[in-house]
């Protein structure tokens, strides 16, 4: 249950001497449903609601997230807050002035046609339950699961300097998962990798008779991976489906760019990054092919919004641009810090975390390849569908990627089914063996739920899109 | 929060008719939060939270809901009441649940452990000055934490910790790294002082130049935080029932090949340290040690109550999720004064950095090393090493290449703070182990 605040209310009836003052107000509930293996294990909804105070004072930030929402609840979070900011003001890494807050006015609605209440609980436990049925196409599959999750945001922001914005968002998240197992032998397969579907929509995607088709094919592929070959070993070519590049985009470019990574804010935790602040505008971060996009205007993408939690206007930019690295993911305050151009990505997981650098819609924008001519290209190589297994280093150089689906492509064609098909490599050079990007039919719109960066730690999500992509000699291998 | 807990818990229970079963789980927090980049202060605030978890059982089903509770009891409660009537409706419309758990009233437990901690306005200048000259960077994470559980048939348990933690990073001017963990429940500004310094002390080893390992198999010394991240590992699609009847668990070789790891490789579920509750979110109590390997046999694996009911076999009362709580892997023999010299030649790795399955059935783990990583040779520190990946099995690592374990073990604290602060340890030594594989 949501209760209603005046927001102006209580930003009105704080009380501290400082430069500026703002508020933030989330309400997030989140709906999960499950069923697996014929019995429903999760029909839950959560909710948070909260208001992160923020004050600016000697330069210095200071924050406090409450879920006391009164009058007297929020000015003694002001004042708490401005305490800490004061009290740190002497050491503060940057001395911050308003700018770091420019005003802004508006509002965003995330596009969906049917709300969550168009559908009922039985209904949809129904549908997952006909979608179980349809994954377990065969004794050997000894779990199968299928679920999904709606999620609906409501944000407020408001401000001493003005800004007043309200964005609404509605989202969901589905997936089907089946492991198939003879003894130890076991493999899963499941609808776009660990990340599955997940985008801003409404329940008129479960209107889509597809879910039952696509549950049928991953059990039989579940089956198929059993009796596959294991990946074979070597340097070959190797084309990437969308729904694992956009966790190769999310690990080696995105992180790689947030600036306060750059500055050195996350070392501790997340780590640092193999791009330097002179990089930007010089350095050939891939082929001439590859053009990267920050796109939070993208209809319908997972992370898509009208602004920042700074109250930065949400707009598209080219991140890079036929190869060369032109602009970083900093928000407001490591533009100021850095002298680097950036985005409107300053964002925080809720209203009890602060705001730092994050992605948002980071897409690799297609080329003119059909996806036959990608595999004609290829002599010898694996094409790899669905992320299973992702590790990156601490400056964001030496990744490994595990994919649950492979085919062998020998002489220009797809044949035979394999296994456990894995790849590494490190960035730079590897987004520069990019050597043919699919077109529009073949690129895919995914996310991820569950991108966990800062300290405190902060899980957000965000989208990626990306056609199929051909890479030229890429270290592959398979399983034990 | 205890009582705020207490009067929400007694006005849901009043609103249950019939043969409806409430089960409450609660979690708060009153944190400070610092954030330190190059010894100076990133970010710093205050966060108050508290949620309140609901599982509802009627007419055979379970629904689950959660909210914030604001300490408005008003509010609060108009919230829960919203809650169950959501719930009961949604009851007569989904699925039954042939592996329902009902609660037990088996006994309550209360635990409050108070501490003479670092007041949060006298944090920054408590900290700052250690850091003075180094480029420091990390996270101060300072407060109370709550834990709470209540059932319809009496059962109450709560448990209230307070805990400070300065998570930190100290970085080499040739971006070489040490890493420390200041933590503790009263604050000693003379032992703190003195912490930071032996850390500055080691960041001195990182400045010699760094030297390239190529990729292969080395002799390897883990220690204790590197072998707590591997020991994570067991925590997903690991150790837990479920994950074995799913066909996703690393252990499927142990538990159908009879398979084993090195006799001198043991690990126990022990609660007996307090690290954290031994109450899971549905007030079940767990042993206070459950062996889980011994001697490389795997002897338990952690069971949920809804998997004994799925899998027919007794629960251990895990968490729903069958992670470990509270760890703790059984030292050896090896001195660390000897480890250098028993190591001779090859890699000394302090920590390792995201870890994943890159092959489950295989126990394979992929990952990379991080911070203080040493080069050794004629049982000597040469120099520290580059960034490189691994990837390895633990049926090698735990199994037959280990050839020593620490004889004492180190508490590592869980230090996270997605969504809210963590409780919890992981205690482990280090381990000699004679092959590790290098692939990147």
């Amino acid at each position: 249950m949501r209760i209603n605040i005046d927001l102006q209310n209580l930003l009105s009836a704080v009380d501290v001497p400082a430069q500026w003052v703002g508020l933030r107000e989330v309400f997030e509930a989140e709906t999960p449903r499950m069923i697996r293996d014929g019995v429903p294990v999760a029909n839950m909804r959560y909710s948070t609601h909260g208001i992160m105070v923020e004050v600016l004072i000697d330069g210095q930030f200071g924050y406090y997230g409450t879920p006391d929402m009164t009058t007297a609840g929020i000015d003694r979070a002001a004042k708490k807050a401005f305490q800490q900011a004061q009290l740190a003001s002497r050491s503060a890494t940057f001395q911050f002035d308003e700018s770091a807050r420019p005003a802004h006015t508006g509002s965003y609605r995330s596009p969906f046609v049917k709300d969550r209440e168009s559908l009922s609980a039985g209904k949809l436990n129904a549908l997952l339950m006909d979608a179980y049925t349809h994954l377990k196409v065969s004794d050997k599959i000894v779990s199968a699961t299928s679920l999904c999750q709606v999620i609906e945001i409501a944000t407020k922001f408001i401000s001493s300097n003005g800004s007043d914005i309200s964005q609404d968002f509605l989202m969901l998240e589905f997936d089907l998962r089946a492991t198939a197992a003879d003894g130890t032998n076991q493999q899963t397969r499941s609808f776009g990798g660990m990340r599955g579907t997940c985008r801003q929509m409404g329940m008129e995607y479960f209107d889509s008779h597809e879910i039952m088709a696509q549950a049928g094919k991953i059990g039989e592929q579940a089956l198929e991976l059993l009796s596959a070959d294991e990946c074979p070993s070597g340097e070959m070519d190797v084309v990437i489906a969308p729904d694992q590049m956009m966790l190769q985009i999310h690990e080696s470019i995105g992180h790689a760019l947030e600036v306060d990574r750059i500055l050195g804010d996350e070392r501790n935790y997340a780590g640092w990054s193999f791009v330097k602040l002179e990089d930007f505008g010089k350095l050939q971060y891939g082929s001439k092919v590859m053009n990267v996009t920050f796109d939070p205007t993208v209809s319908s993408e997972f992370a898509s919004y009208g602004f920042d939690d700074g109250g930065l206007k949400a707009e598209k930019e080219y991140l890079i641009r036929d190869g060369i690295l032109l602009r970083g993911l900093g928000g407001r305050e490591s533009q100021i810090r850095s002298g680097v151009p950036g985005v409107s990505n300053f964002r925080s997981s809720g209203w009890n975390r602060a705001p730092i650098d994050r992605m948002a819609n980071i897409n690799l924008e297609p080329g003119d390849s059909t996806f036959d001519e990608l595999i004609s290209q290829v002599e010898k190589g694996v094409y790899m569908e669905s992320n299973r297994s992702w590790s990156i280093d601490d400056y964001r150089n030496k990744f490994q990627f595990g994919c649950e689906y492979g085919k062998l492509i020998e002489n220009g064609k797809m044949t035979a089914t394999v296994k456990n098909p894995n790849y590494r490599g490190i960035s730079n050079p590897f987004w520069n063996s990019l050597k043919a990007l699919g077109n529009t039919d073949t690129f895919g719109i995914f996310g991820t739920p569950n991108c966990g960066k800062g300290e405190p730690n902060q899980v957000i999500r965000v989208g990626h899109a990306s056609p199929a992509c051909l890479f030229e000699n890429i270290q592959v291998f398979g399983g034990v | 929060m205890e009582k705020v807990f207490n009067q929400l818990s007694d006005f849901l229970f009043s609103l249950l008719q019939g043969e409806e079963n409430l089960i409450l789980s609660f979690s708060g927090e009153n944190s400070q939060f610092i954030r330190f980049n190059h010894a100076t202060v990133r970010q710093t605030g205050l966060v108050d939270d508290a949620d309140l978890g609901l599982k509802f059982i009627s007419n055979s089903r379970t629904c689950r809901g959660g909210f914030t509770v604001s300490g408005d009891f008003d509010v609060d409660t108009a919230r829960g009441k919203a809650e169950i009537v959501r719930m009961r409706e949604e009851a007569k419309e989904i699925p039954e649940d042939p592996f329902l758990v009902l609660p037990e009233n088996s006994g309550s437990s209360h635990e409050i452990k108070t501490a003479n901690g670092l007041p949060f306005e006298n944090a920054v200048e408590a900290l700052v000055p250690a850091m003075a000259g180094m480029d420091f960077v990390g996270i101060w994470a300072n407060g109370r934490m709550f834990r709470g559980n209540a059932n319809n048939l009496g059962q109450k348990h709560w448990f209230e910790t307070e805990s400070f933690c300065l998570d930190y990073s100290l970085v080499t001017p040739e971006h070489q790294m040490v890493k420390g963990s200041f933590a503790g429940s009263d604050w000693d500004q003379n032992e703190y002082d003195i912490y930071v310094q032996r850390s500055r002390k080691k960041l001195a080893l990182m400045n010699r130049k760094p030297v390239k390992v190529e990729t292969g198999e080395y002799r390897t010394w883990f220690e204790s935080a590197a072998v707590a991240d591997f020991l994570g590992m067991f925590s997903w699609n690991g150790i837990s029932e479920a994950s074995l009847r799913q066909g996703c668990s690393g252990f499927g070789r142990m538990r159908h090949d009879d398979v084993r790891l090195s006799p001198k490789f043991s690990v126990v579920e022990d609660f007996s340290p307090g690290f954290c509750p031994q109450f899971n979110s549905n007030g079940e109590v767990a042993p206070e040690q459950l062996t889980l390997i011994e001697n490389g046999v795997l002897k338990n694996t952690l069971v949920s109550s809804r998997s004994a009911k799925e899998y027919g076999v007794e629960s251990n009362f895990a968490e729903g999720g069958e992670y470990m709580r509270s760890p703790k892997m059984s030292s050896g023999s090896l001195n660390q004064k000897d480890v250098v010299g028993q190591l001779g030649k090859g890699l000394y790795l302090s920590n390792i950095h995201y870890l994943n399955w890159s092959d489950n059935a295989g126990g394979r783990i992929t990952g990379l090393t991080r911070y203080a990583c040493f080069w050794v040779e004629n049982g000597e520190i040469v120099a520290p090493i580059e960034t490189m990946r691994f990837d390895d099995s633990f049926y090698h690592f735990f199994g037959d290449q280990l050839v020593d374990v620490e004889d004492k073990a180190s508490i590592n604290p869980e230090v996270e703070t997605y969504g809210g602060r963590s409780l919890g340890a992981t205690t482990c030594p280090g381990i000699l182990v004679d092959s590790f594989k290098l692939t990147l």
